[in-house]
């Protein structure tokens, strides 16, 4: 006898404790700090915008964790958003650096200090 | 009783004519339509307005404008008198367009772009359209010196003057009037200051203008006040109003206490606008310096047309004016008081145009005299007569101005009539000036008796008829003045200063440039004079006839049904601006009932053409007497002048008057000097003007700047104290982000846990 398959039938995942998805979050709260911290305290911009890109994927990280959490596809989505954007960003940020190199011969943050109020 | 049935009467007439006007607002007003192309009377010249901006526009260096205005004005004038021919008794109406129309409840305010026909917008159309023409032809060689320049702007005002003035004239609502007073008003300002590279010319524009202003309020003032009180602005509408008729009524027998204060403002507010607009004494300084226009201005607005604008507001709001208990009796002193006053100062000045411009000062306090003496006939006959023979006037003044290079001095002028060319100038200026002197049997005296006799009739007034008597006399003294220095004695003239603009006329150049007062004798073998034009002298010779003929009005057009004496009266009669219309027929039995409590607005009772009360001193009906005082009057200033000023004069600078001047001490000086009017309203309303002016200078300097300023200040106090925050230093941004972040985020977390702790 064929078993017909209903669509209510077909194995959903289930939502998750929120004690699953803690050992992601705690990760990505890690790679958020070592990314602050780099960025506060590296003075060469490409390590800067480097750190930058670590604190991007901290969040997308914990997005993902959340999104497997609550069950939905709006995390993932975000976080496609957030690489599309970030390479962008990563091609664009780059050239500026290059062309800040290009004035004043150093890749250091102080060398732009005169930008003061 | 009487007074219930006189009312009656009246209010079933009125139903009669005017069916349901209170009430329904849709309802068209009482009097039919007229046919549309009565329209073409102000709007041809409207037409040339335009034209000539266009000329203006295309820089026309042409007598193009000239022809354009003087051909449209020739067919609006045709126009007027088809009118004139067509018109059948019946006021009606021609609407161009709906212009404002609203209504509310069972209100409404109606004012539209339509035109109101009856006998006095006639009457006053035909010599405006007529003259106008007349004097755009004129212009068209007085004002050749400035074809290319300012020939085109010249005519372009000079047409939309027309177009305001048959606004005013025409229109068949107060707001319409407004519009046409605020437009002659704008022309006139613009052709007083023709000349704008010159400062009196600016200054005496914008005296004009500003002057205009007092009065225009009062005037504005008055149309709301009409508004509010009687609901309507529509001629047609008010005049039939049941509140009106039943004022005039209380009116008729002296009850002025049964009409409402209100009601009796309204004429008084329109009487100063009347004031300002006509230049009655406060505010007539601004005529006589607007002088400055060029002369065709002069003669068309300045003497002939805008100026009586005031007389034709208070005629056409006649009904206004008789229930109000004050107004009338204050434009005849008003009127009174300006005529005396401006025939004085008129009898010392020098410049003969300035002359002619206090005599129109003069001469249109006899106007409202004779509105004041309750005799609209009178004063609209004198518009007339006084229309022609001043433009005439000052026609032949300003040709004398064209010919002599802009020498107007009659010290410096004398025996014009012999000098080649200028023949129909001097006849033209010799039958102006005997209408002006009223010499008997003249226009002028005949108009001028009109109302001098009705200060006799007209209980109360005893007093002005003699001062207006006496002015007459200083008139024909001052007129014929003018005519013994300039036109006869010995050949003598100095041209005046204008010689450049005369270069193409004889190739004169600046060889004669020199100053002429410095030379003692005549300059005939230097100077020529130059002769007027065809032009000018066609419209001399057609505004000489005009003025003779009018005499003619005196002796047709009675009607006796009416009550009626001449043809000026007949035309006036027939409209609002008649004492007659509308205390009308009932008036005449009313007053063969109970003769003690006849019509009489603010007066006691008074004399009628069958019962007249007798002149003073010499007895019999004072129309009869005048006759006789005013010629006798006007005869005796002419000898005077005679005397004193031609008889045994062989120079043009000195006269007998001279010798007799010095014995009236400093008289003749201040009568010169205009009794220092100008000097007093400059103390008292120009300088504290310009002291509170300099003050409120400070005021906004210091007070209002001041908190402008600090509030443009502020911000960069604010900018300065946080402006070190910007270090320049990236990780230090980043750390108040950082640090905000970690603030930000450990208050979230207390709030949480608060919560959680909360539940």
């Amino acid at each position: 006898m064929l078993q017909i398959i209903q669509p209510a039938q077909l194995a959903f995942p289930e939502p998750v404790e929120a004690s699953v998805i803690a050992p992601y979050l705690f990760v990505s709260a890690a790679m958020f700090v070592i990314g602050l911290v780099g960025f506060l305290t590296r003075k060469n911009m490409i390590i800067m915008f480097l750190c930058t890109e670590l604190m991007f994927q901290a969040a997308g990280l914990a997005l993902i964790a959340f999104g497997r959490h609550h069950l939905g596809a709006d995390g993932q989505t975000f976080v496609i958003f957030v690489l599309c954007v970030a390479a962008a960003e990563a091609a664009m940020a780059l050239a500026l650096v290059v062309l800040l190199f290009r004035h004043r011969e150093s890749l250091g943050a102080s060398a732009w200090k005169e930008l003061n109020g | 009783m009487m007074t219930s049935s006189l009312l009656n009467s009246m209010v079933s007439t009125v139903a009669a004519i005017a069916p349901d006007t209170a009430g329904n607002a849709a309802q068209p007003a009482a009097v039919g339509h007229g046919p549309s192309w009565v329209l073409l009377i102000p709007f041809l010249p409207f037409a040339g307005f335009l034209l000539n901006a266009l000329y203006a526009a295309f820089g026309v260096k042409s007598k193009l404008p000239a022809w354009t205005t003087v051909g449209l004005l020739a067919c609006s004038f045709i126009a007027t008198l088809s009118m004139f021919m067509g018109y059948d008794g019946t006021p009606y109406t021609v609407q161009a367009f709906e212009w404002f129309s609203i209504h509310y409840g069972d209100k409404s305010f109606v004012a539209n772009f339509s035109f109101y026909v009856d006998t006095l917008t006639i009457y006053w159309m035909l010599f405006v359209t007529g003259l106008a023409t007349l004097i755009a032809l004129y212009a068209s060689e007085y004002m050749s010196h400035d074809v290319g320049q300012g020939y085109n702007r010249f005519f372009a005002a000079f047409a939309l003057f027309v177009v305001s003035m048959s606004c005013l004239v025409m229109g068949d609502n107060l707001i319409m009037l407004y519009l046409g007073w605020e437009g002659v008003g704008l022309c006139s300002y613009l052709l007083i200051g023709y000349f704008y590279k010159k400062p009196s010319a600016v200054a005496a524009a914008k005296k004009a203008f500003i002057v205009n202003r007092i009065g225009d309020l009062g005037l504005a003032l008055g149309v709301y006040l009409t508004f509010v009180h009687f609901g309507t602005v529509q001629y047609a509408e008010l005049f039939a109003s049941e509140t009106l008729q039943s004022y005039m009524a209380a009116a008729s027998h002296g009850d002025f206490g049964a009409i409402p204060g209100e009601a009796q403002w309204i004429a008084l507010l329109l009487m100063i606008g009347a004031f300002g607009k006509s230049a009655q004494f406060p505010l007539y300084v601004w005529l006589p310096d607007a002088m400055e226009g060029p002369t065709p201005v002069s003669a068309l607005i300045h003497a002939a047309t805008m100026v009586t604008a005031g007389v034709y507001l208070i005629a056409r709001m006649y009904p206004v004016f008789l229930v109000s208990e004050n107004a009338l009796p204050i434009v005849a002193w008003i009127g009174t008081i300006t005529a005396f006053l401006a025939a004085t100062i008129g009898m010392a000045q020098f410049d003969i145009k300035r002359i002619m411009a206090y005599s129109t000062v003069s001469q249109l306090g006899y106007m409202f005299a004779g509105l004041g003496f309750l005799t609209p006939t009178g004063g609209a006959y004198h518009v007339l007569t006084h229309a022609f023979f001043k433009a005439l006037l000052f026609l032949c003044c300003g040709a004398v101005m064209h010919g002599f290079a802009g020498q107007l001095d009659l010290r410096k002028l004398s025996g014009l009539w012999k000098v080649k060319g200028w023949g129909i100038v001097s006849l033209g200026m010799l039958v102006g000036c005997i209408n002006l002197a009223g010499v008997p049997f003249t226009a002028g005296y005949f108009s001028k008796d009109t109302i001098l006799a009705e200060a006799f009739v007209t209980p109360g007034y005893a007093f002005l008829g003699w001062v207006l008597i006496l002015t007459a006399g200083l008139t024909a003294y001052y007129t014929f003045r003018v005519f013994f220095r300039v036109f006869v004695g010995p050949v003598e003239y100095h041209p005046g200063d204008e010689l450049h603009d005369h270069d193409h006329d004889h190739g004169h150049g600046e060889e004669h440039s020199h100053d002429a007062g410095q030379h003692g004798d005549h300059h005939a073998d230097h100077f020529h004079p130059h002769a007027p034009g065809w032009a000018i002298n066609t419209v001399l010779v057609v505004l000489t006839g005009c003025s003779i003929l009018a005499t003619g009005l005196y002796f047709v057009g009675a009607d006796k049904d009416a009550h009626t004496k001449h043809y000026a009266d007949t035309m006036v009669s027939a409209s609002s601006a008649s004492y007659h219309s509308h205390y009308g027929t009932h008036a005449f039995e009313y007053y063969e009932k109970d003769p003690e409590h006849y019509p009489q607005p603010g007066h006691g009772p008074r004399g009628s053409i069958d019962a007249p009360l007798a002149m003073p001193l010499t007895g019999g009906d004072p129309h009869k007497m005048m006759y006789y005082i005013s010629g006798v009057v006007g005869v005796i200033g002419i000898a005077l002048a005679w005397l004193l000023h031609y008889h045994g004069r062989t120079k043009a600078s000195e006269c007998k008057m001279d010798a007799i001047a010095k014995r009236f001490g400093p008289l003749p000086r201040w009568a010169e000097n205009k009794w220092y009017v100008d000097e007093l309203y400059h103390a008292i309303f120009v300088k504290p003007l310009r002291i509170i002016s300099h003050v409120f200078h400070w005021v906004d300097k210091l007070l209002v700047d001041g908190i402008v300023n600090v509030f443009g200040f502020l911000p960069r106090v604010f900018a300065w104290i946080i402006r070190p925050s910007q270090s320049g230093v990236l990780q230090g941004y980043a750390v108040s982000m950082a640090g905000g972040l970690a603030i930000l985020l450990f208050v979230v977390l207390i709030i949480v846990s608060r919560a959680g702790g909360a539940s």
